[in-house]
């Protein structure tokens, strides 16, 4: 790993002015950056650890009922603050990783890395969710840009994250055994307008709305709805794992299951 | 930069780079080298230390980062005479190791897991060990040994 300079501010006004240094780059968790530094595949001059900072951290709920939560919020905080107000939410935080992965991983460091099988961009694509940043709000669906890219700036801080929360909802997720992400993971989010259907692990693209299937289940919200539906394997991740068929095919059984638990 | 946490108790400092990780500092620069590295790349569980109470991967955190932090490591985890504690000596009697190289990650996440749920089911203490890899003793001995730890009946679990 090359060195770099550390700094750990305590406020959000000191990270930024700490992000707007030459290369400077933000540590959320590390559980995906410090990987990343060792294998020298990242060499920011000066890291900037969000994990001091009180008020990027906890769960809460908005005047207009939105759950939100904190840009350094650790997943096992979101396990457990979560449950009541949106289990679904909560049950994808507790299925990521490991009990120490998820006492460090945050939900800021994992949205800014948008890895195609990671578990909290199908959620906030499912929910409509925005994205919160020291300068603006996003909405989920121009957030997520494609293969780790997001429409994030250079310097950019997630701070909070706001979830509209569904009558039902629930994620459902095909673990790959070995790294427990997801093989192929689907969430779904039924709201008075209509259900929202977002899957990740499977697209090259990565976290993607399968929209046939948010039309079935908006006028039809059961499993069976989606028996007549196929998904095209053209753009789907091919690897030891699973073939884009194989993963075609998870797709619909993941969002079958995902309806059958919400 | 210089870097001071508590660690088993007791204040410690030591120099540290910005890149140094916290698995480096407790081995490199504070000489406990009861927490093991074995994989270095976040998966295996074997260097899992206590920050402020939380299970972490050493090999996965800096050192900076935790500068001002409670630190315990498997040497904290003995009794204040030396001997082993109850978790330690359940893992010995219910032969809960072979090499023991990932013993202590083990024995840290299984501490973890009891002050939060002390008497955890048999597939409970499976779950919450899912990201500590053993490669000798096929788990079954390490999930006696912990519902030993918490007071239940450990010989009448199911073999998997
Ligand atoms: C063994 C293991 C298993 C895992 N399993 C899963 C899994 O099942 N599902 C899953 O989804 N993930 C999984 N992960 C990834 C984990 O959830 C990471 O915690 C997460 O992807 C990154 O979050 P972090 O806080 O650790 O970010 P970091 O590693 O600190 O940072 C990642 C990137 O985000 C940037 N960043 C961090 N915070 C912010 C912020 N607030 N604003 C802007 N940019 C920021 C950093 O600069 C960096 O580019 C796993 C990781 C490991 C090691
Ligand atoms: S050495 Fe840290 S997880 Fe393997
Ligand atoms: S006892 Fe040898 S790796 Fe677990």
């Amino acid at each position: 790993m090359y060195n770099f300079d550390f700094v750990k501010p305590t406020s959000l006004a000191d990270a930024v002015k700490a992000m707007a240094q030459e290369d400077a780059q933000a540590l959320g968790g590390g559980q995906t950056l410090i990987p990343t530094l060792k294998q020298r595949l990242a060499s920011p001059a000066v890291l900037v650890s969000l994990s001091g900072i009180a008020e990027m951290k906890g769960v809460c709920v908005g005047d207009d009922g939105a759950l939100c939560i904190g840009g350094a919020t650790p997943h096992a905080t979101v396990a457990k603050e979560a449950a009541a107000k949106f289990p679904a939410l909560a049950a994808l935080a507790a299925g990521i990783g490991d009990p120490a992965v998820r006492n460090r991983g945050t939900i800021g460091g994992s949205l800014a890395n948008n890895d195609p099988s990671a578990c909290y961009p199908s959620a906030v694509l499912a929910t409509g969710a925005t994205i919160v940043t020291n300068t603006r709000k996003i909405a989920a669906d121009d957030f997520f840009e494609g293969l780790f890219t997001t429409a994030l700036e250079p310097g950019e801080i997630i701070t909070e994250v706001r979830f509209p929360v569904p009558e039902r909802g629930a994620y459902a997720k095909f673990q790959q055994p070995a790294s427990r992400f997801a093989l192929t993971g689907a969430f779904v989010a039924k709201y008075g307008s209509g259900v929202r259907v977002a899957i990740t692990g499977a697209s090259e693209n990565g976290v993607f709305r399968w929209t046939e299937a948010e039309k079935a289940l908006s006028a039809n919200f059961s499993a069976g709805a989606l028996d007549g539906l196929t998904v095209p394997s053209d753009g789907l991740i091919g690897d030891l794992h699973g073939t884009p068929a194989y993963r075609a095919n998870l797709v619909k059984v993941m969002t079958k299951r995902a309806v059958a638990s919400a | 930069m210089k870097v001071s946490m508590t660690v088993n108790g007791k204040a410690v400092s030591g120099e540290a780079e910005g890149r140094t990780l916290l698995s480096s500092f407790l081995r490199d620069g504070l000489g406990l080298t009861g927490t093991h590295v074995g994989c270095d790349t976040s998966q295996c569980g074997a260097c899992v230390v206590h920050v402020d109470g939380k299970a972490v991967k050493s090999c996965t955190v800096f050192a900076a980062d935790a500068a001002g932090a409670n630190v315990t490591t498997i040497e904290g985890m003995a009794n204040p005479d030396g001997t082993l504690g109850t978790l330690q000596q359940a893992f010995q009697d219910h032969h809960g190791l072979q090499c023991g190289f990932c013993t202590p990650g083990m024995v840290m996440s299984a501490a973890a897991l009891l002050a939060d749920n002390p008497k955890p089911t048999a597939a409970e203490v499976r779950h919450h060990l899912e990201g500590n890899i053993c490669r000798c003793t096929g788990y079954h001995n390490i999930v006696k040994a912990v519902l030993a730890a918490s007071g239940q009946d450990a010989d009448r679990i199911a073999a998997e």
